[in-house]
């Protein structure tokens, strides 16, 4: 079965990408990862034709009389909001947000650290060095005031905050990728193909980056709602969506000190991104197994 | 020549405060038990307990306990009585005031207070060195703008006439003098300590007050001991008050339902505001109590379409201040006029701009602005700011003004207002103006004078009316209590040419509510002292001890 | 080693002086003045004008920032603005109290998200590791503020098990770690899992297991020292970001770390603090990473420190 010589691996360029989405189908958790990132991508996009209500209209009967927000009911389905809003819709609208921050901003993030880190770890020496020189006070970058500075000089947008959280989420991607990647690249198999003439680039694109895949999965998938929860603070400090824009994040955020007085609001759009970063979790494990070099002919 | 008025007017005034006497008369409560322990919780950090120059909302009151000032208010109430000082003489012109002090009042370090410790303290805040963010309340004293810009050594119209009398020489009558003898900034320090300590005197401090600094633990806890030497017998009631730091409103008030803490210094959240109202036991333990506060929506003159006077009065018409008040669980009265109602000078029989939201369309259409109107409106970033602001946000869209929120950190609201055209709409909850001391005028010079309307200033609307600030100045001279009545008269009038002109729009004044815990005694306006900010830990008691 | 610690020293005092340089920026371009602060609200034009030129603050720039430097360089990181006292003693008040949470959470964080970890790889594709997926995720997504009153709630006020909230002894720290640890070590958990997977497909440990020994012993010799690589970078990012203090977690407990001290002076411009702070805790990241590539050639001898 495996070559006692080159044990694990086998080249990952030749065939499998055309069967990949049909296998991933055959899965049943992947299915329903799809699914789940099918109805969240379709809810916002289709947010205003799936509800009465619009995101910040503030209705008077939304409220008790002594201002308090009403739990999920027949016309409010998922209850509404401190001003009277209808929480279903801005979950609805706040998904775009939220979709856009969790996945692009969460994305670039990704690949930077990704780039950085195997970089880095691979070519040590100098590179390395200031690689992770740089990477380190990227780590101690005071973002926060950044974000601050940004507020005040900038019109508030959600391309400021994709843009502050890729600058200061990559960091520890980076750290954890140049770990592994030195690591890997250590050993024997590396060493092999470079003595049979392997130029680095397809030691890297062809050995070292799919048994890094994992990895980025965990990191990415886990980096939704991380970076979702961090759109709040930042839209919070002025750089991101202003009230009344809905997103997840803010939502939760505006009302966590409610939620035993009104824990629909923390509990629905908490939910939201659960869900969210579950789904492409599953999707992502799936796509793992079926991408993994040490799984060919196995499945 | 200096005439007392001891013999009319004023001693009239002053008997019927129950003054003259040289025993407390902020006197101890009877009911009062004497002894034991409280704990009061606060979010922010105690930045100083200097009294030259704490300004924040919890060391205000802290201050108020350590120090004494020349003059004071009688608990619970915003009458002024004297304090340090047995009994002053005010000169017929307005000019000059007389204090004399109290003998036998000595400082937690032993020694006995004297008038040069009056004037060491007032020169020490005029002194530039100091960096006091009270300076600016002397400048009516003879003498202050050579001290304040470090030319001359202490400020030459006060004089120490001998150890128990002081003088003080104003370049004009000041109807508010007797208020900034009783303002934090006036407060006694003696001059060795400040020495000794230097810049860390606001975390040693050493007055003459009620209790004294037991121990201050960075970032936890500071703890005031009852000073036994207290010149007012009978005061503080209690042997000891704890302040802990870092505590969030939310987390105080579980401490405060398991028995742990007597008072959460913030008040109760906005979250557990119904919880708490909707149970009668707790409901009981709370006092509510007015605050010198509005709320209000500045409207900056300078940047159209506000420079319209007309479009200005149309979004006082356009806010439905109910709607709002409710939006905060009724926390708040509505208001209509820049004094908050529990201000001297405020007018109850002026009604303000109704909410009429057809009235506000036409006043738009006749400033040619029916077309819609795109602007900004900038608010602080904490709760429940931002929700107030979108509040008023869809009240402005119903008369076709389209407001973009600016939710920001405070500095940067600030900031903004600060500069001419910086804001256009500034939401000021959270920032809003409290009364430094209860007096009208107050209200006036840093927000709608023309001395605000600097760039860095708080006028955030920047209107400047030369006539108005010249009434302001002569209101401010009446010093005679006889004629008092006429003076709040006058600033009445102020204000009403104020809200013709609409550079505001006032839309609440915040009601303070105080929880306290089961053994807290004492009379419910000391838990909303309007002075004493939120409770005068020298007059309250516990009952549980013997 | 030698060499290398010495050069890392040098990298890291660049570090600092780039972190210093940056912060002093940043903080120099914000639009909020910190002069405004300290002077208050009712304060003369003139009053400020005095107060910034006593703190220094009309010089330009470099001239501001070289003197921060040169102070820096004895020991001196100045006097807040709004408190007057010295950083130095503020932060140093802060440090132990921030040092007992980063303690508490590590071992929370390591306890529970490497058992998981280790129980989802090793039962891959069962409905146990499913669940612990699903966990991980649940503590990842949960904000911070909610399950900290979460456990104080259910803990300390329903249960009574511990103090709502406070500092000063261990029961003190329980909740505080737990609340932090509980994001974390839904990282760890994914983390640990996804090595140990990655491990465990290893020839070395077939050959272990067909050497004869026990799966504990495969599993505690052979594997997890070699899955835990990613982990020690990991918890080398977490000293260094816990040193900075966590104020969500700081507040809802009353722990008196240096988080709420650079919140709240961040909002009142309170330079000489943030900039103080900001050097602790990069000081902290800096030592951090140190310490986890110091560590990471010990478990796997093949990386070698160059």
């Amino acid at each position: 079965m495996t070559n006692a010589i080159t044990p694990d691996i086998q080249p990952v360029a030749s065939r499998p990408r055309k069967g990949a989405f049909g296998k991933l189908l055959r899965r049943p958790l992947a299915l329903v990862g799809l699914a789940l990132i099918a109805i969240v991508v379709l809810g916002a996009a289709l947010a205003p034709y799936l509800t009465n209500f619009r995101p910040d209209e503030q209705i008077f009967d939304g409220l008790t009389l002594s201002g308090e927000p009403l739990p999920p009911n027949g016309t409010f389905w998922l209850g509404t909001d401190l001003l009277g809003r209808d929480l279903l819709t801005r979950i609805l609208y706040g998904a775009r947000t939220s979709l856009f921050i969790g996945i692009v901003a969460n994305g670039i993030a990704l690949v930077i650290g990704t780039l950085i880190g195997v970089i880095a770890g691979y070519y040590r020496g100098w590179i390395g060095s200031v690689l992770m020189r740089f990477t380190d006070l990227m780590m101690a970058f005071p973002a926060l005031l950044l974000a601050i500075c940004l507020a005040a000089v900038f019109q508030p947008s959600l391309w400021i905050v994709a843009l502050v959280i890729a600058l200061v989420n990559w960091v520890q991607t980076a750290r954890v990728m140049y770990t592994q990647t030195s690591s890997l690249a250590e050993r024997e198999f590396i060493d092999a193909e470079r003595t049979i003439g392997a130029g680095s680039a397809r030691i890297l694109f062809l050995h070292i980056l799919p048994h890094l895949v994992p990895t980025i999965i965990v990191w990415g998938t886990l980096g939704i709602s991380t970076t979702v929860l961090l759109e709040a603070t930042l839209s919070y400090l002025g750089i991101g969506v202003q009230p009344p824009t809905p997103s997840w994040g803010n939502i939760i955020f505006e009302n966590q000190t409610y939620f035993q007085a009104a824990p629909w609001l923390v509990f629905f759009p908490g939910a939201a991104i659960l869900a969210l970063a579950l789904a492409f979790n599953f999707v992502g494990d799936a796509l793992r197994d079926i991408l993994d070099p040490t799984q060919r002919g196995r499945s | 020549m200096m005439k007392s008025y001891l013999a009319s007017t004023v001693a009239a005034a002053v008997l019927a405060l129950g003054l003259s006497s040289a025993s407390a008369q902020v006197a101890a409560d009877p009911a009062a038990k004497q002894g034991g322990s409280i704990t009061i919780t606060y979010k922010d950090d105690v930045a100083t307990l200097d009294p030259a120059i704490g300004y924040d909302w919890q060391n205000w009151s802290m201050i108020k306990s350590l120090f004494d000032g020349l003059m004071d208010y009688e608990p619970g109430t915003t009458n002024l009585v004297p304090d340090l000082a047995e009994s002053y003489d005010i000169s017929e012109d307005g000019q000059t005031f007389t204090f004399k002090l109290r003998k036998g009042v000595k400082f937690h370090n032993g020694r006995e207070m004297t008038a040069e410790d009056v004037k060491y303290s007032i020169d020490r805040v005029v002194n530039p060195e100091t960096q006091s963010p009270g300076q600016g309340f002397f400048a009516s004293i003879k003498g202050y703008d050579e001290a304040a810009e470090g030319k001359a050594e202490g400020v030459s119209g006060i004089t120490v006439v001998d150890p128990h009398t002081i003088k003080f020489e104003l370049t004009r009558p000041d109807a508010t003098f007797l208020h900034v003898m009783a303002i934090n900034f006036s407060h006694v320090v003696p001059k060795e300590e400040v020495e000794k300590h230097g810049a860390d005197f606001g975390k040693n401090p050493v007055g003459t007050g009620a209790f004294k600094l037991g121990e201050w633990t960075l970032g936890q806890r500071v703890v005031f001991e009852r000073n036994p030497d207290y010149w007012n017998k009978g005061l503080p009631h209690l042997d000891s008050i704890t302040f802990e730091i870092g505590q969030e409103p939310i987390v105080a008030l579980l401490r405060l339902q398991n028995g742990e803490i007597d008072i959460p210094g913030d008040g109760i959240p906005p979250a557990k505001f119904q919880e708490v109202m909707n149970d009668p036991e707790q409901k009981a333990r709370v006092v509510e109590g007015g605050q010198l506060h509005t709320g209000y929506l500045t409207m900056n003159v300078n940047i159209p379409p506000f420079d319209n006077v007309k479009v200005r009065q149309a979004v006082n018409m356009a806010i439905n201040k109910e709607r709002i008040v409710q939006l905060i669980n009724n926390r708040a009265v509505p208001a209509n006029q820049p004094l908050p109602f529990s201000m001297p000078g405020y007018d109850k029989d002026y009604k303000g701009y109704p909410y009429d939201v057809a009235k506000a369309k036409e006043l738009l259409a006749e400033a040619g602005l029916d077309g819609g109107i795109e602007t900004d409106l900038y608010v602080m970033n904490t709760d429940p700011n931002p929700r107030i602001a979108q509040g008023i946000q869809q009240d402005l869209a119903a008369i076709g003004i389209r407001a973009n929120i600016q939710a920001l950190a405070q500095a940067n609201v600030i900031a903004a207002g600060g500069e001419k055209e910086g804001a256009p709409m500034i939401w000021s909850g959270g920032m809003a103006w409290i009364a430094d001391f209860p007096d009208p005028s107050n209200f006036y010079g840093p927000i709608l004078g023309c001395g605000g309307a600097v760039p860095g200033g708080w006028n955030w609307s920047w209107y400047c009316n030369a006539d108005l600030d010249k009434k302001a100045q002569e209101a401010d001279s009446i010093v005679d209590p006889a004629r008092a009545e006429e003076r709040n008269k006058m600033w009445g009038e102020i204000y009403v040419k104020i809200m013709e002109d609409a550079p505001w729009a006032p839309i609440f004044s915040e009601q303070r509510f105080t929880l306290k815990s089961t053994r807290m005694g004492g009379a419910d306006n000391l838990y909303v002292d309007p002075v004493h900010i939120p409770v005068n830990y020298d007059h309250v008691y516990v009952n549980d001890v013997q | 080693m030698i060499s290398y610690l010495g050069r890392r020293l040098i990298q890291s005092v660049l570090i600092l002086l780039g972190v210093s340089l940056i912060t002093f920026a940043l903080l120099y371009l914000l639009p909020a003045d910190p002069v405004r602060q300290i002077a208050g609200r009712s304060a003369t034009p003139a009053t400020v004008e005095s107060i910034r030129r006593q703190l220094g603050l009309d010089q330009p720039f470099l001239v501001q920032y070289g003197r921060y430097l040169l102070s820096l360089l004895q020991g001196d990181l100045g006097r807040s603005y709004i408190q007057r006292s010295e950083v130095s003693q503020l932060i140093v008040a802060r440090l132990p109290p921030t040092l007992l949470l980063m303690a508490g959470a590590i071992v929370f964080e390591l306890v529970i998200g490497l058992t998981m970890g280790l129980i989802a790889a090793v039962r891959r594709g069962t409905r146990t590791d499913q669940s612990l997926m699903v966990v991980s995720f649940v503590g990842v997504s949960a904000p911070q503020f909610v399950v900290g009153l979460l456990l104080l709630y259910a803990f300390a006020v329903k249960l009574g098990w511990f103090p709502i909230g406070g500092y000063g002894t261990f029961s003190h720290l329980v909740l505080p770690s737990l609340t932090v640890a509980v994001m974390s070590s839904g990282w760890y958990a994914r983390m640990m899992r996804s090595s140990m997977i990655d491990v465990l497909r290893q020839d070395y440990i077939r050959t272990a297991r067909a050497k004869g020994l026990g799966r504990t012993a495969v599993l505690l010799r052979h594997a997890l020292p070699n899955a835990i690589l990613p982990i020690i970078a990991m918890i080398g990012i977490d000293i260094g970001i816990l040193m900075g203090g966590i104020v969500v977690v700081e507040s809802v407990f009353g722990w008196p770390g240096i988080g709420q001290l650079v919140w709240q002076a961040i909002q009142r411009v309170d330079i000489p603090i943030i900039m103080g702070v900001t050097l602790v805790s990069a000081l902290a990241i800096v030592l951090g990473n140190l310490l986890a590539d110091i560590i990471a050639p010990l478990i796997d001898p093949r990386i070698k420190l160059r």
